[in-house]
């Protein structure tokens, strides 16, 4: 996604001015465990990567409510000469995310998955926050390792040492 | 294995976003001190090999900071 011009100064005002709210807000919870500017570059850099997210939408032309399954192996650069090694493995995926995923699970799964909505960007269109939905979509594929697992598409996680 | 069985692993130590976001200030730093950030957050280096936006606040923020110092 290119910004520039009027459009890359206006985001740019924005950022610096909500990041200067942010950590005026945020002064108390200042401990010191980095210098204070490294500390406050972090604010910046959230809303930077907010505001660019909110972007997203202005331009992508990307719609929530489509699904197409078609995507998936070019998404995962699955190679078509090796189709017969992960055909099953597809279809099994699409089942398991019908079967076990739940709503909001299955919404966030097909907007990032599929239709290739940046994190942050679903994030501002769903109101919601960067860690709400990257557990949403971490419990989604956990799941659906988990099913691809019991019905033998995949093998289970090796042992982790202690 | 291929990038569909790669991205459907999880690793239970992911520290998710919150915490890395609170913290990253603090692992950047030490990052820059090669004071080897991965052994004391392991936790967070794990998040930062699975979370895409959290990796690129993490590399602009080691960006902001290098620029600042030279």
């Amino acid at each position: 996604m290119r910004i520039e011009g009027p459009e890359l100064d206006d985001l740019a005002h924005q950022a610096a001015a909500d990041a200067l709210l942010a950590i005026t807000g945020k002064l108390g919870q200042f401990r010191g465990d980095s210098r204070f500017t490294t500390w406050a570059y972090k604010f910046v850099i959230f809303e930077v990567s907010g505001k660019l997210a909110g972007h997203f939408w202005r331009k992508s032309g990307v719609s929530l409510d489509a699904e197409d399954w078609d995507r998936l192996p070019d998404r995962f650069a699955l190679d078509p000469e090796r189709e017969s090694e992960w055909h099953e493995l597809v279809l099994a995926v699409r089942r398991a995310v019908d079967d076990d995923l739940s709503e909001r699970q299955r919404a966030i799964f097909v907007a990032i998955v599929l239709n290739e909505v940046p994190l942050d960007a679903l994030v501002a269109e769903l109101g919601s926050n960067r860690n709400a939905i990257y557990k949403s979509l971490f419990d989604a594929r956990r799941k659906l390792r988990a099913r691809l697992v019991t019905d033998g598409h995949l093998d289970p996680e090796p042992a982790r040492r202690p | 294995m291929n990038g569909l069985e790669q991205f459907l692993r999880t690793d239970p130590l992911d520290a998710g976003c919150a915490r890395t976001m609170e913290l990253l200030d603090v692992y950047v730093e030490l990052a820059l001190a090669d004071a080897e950030p991965e052994r004391r957050y392991p936790d967070l280096a794990v998040h930062l090999r699975g979370c895409g936006p959290c990796e690129e606040d993490f590399k602009a923020l080691l960006v902001a900071v290098r620029g600042r110092a030279g």
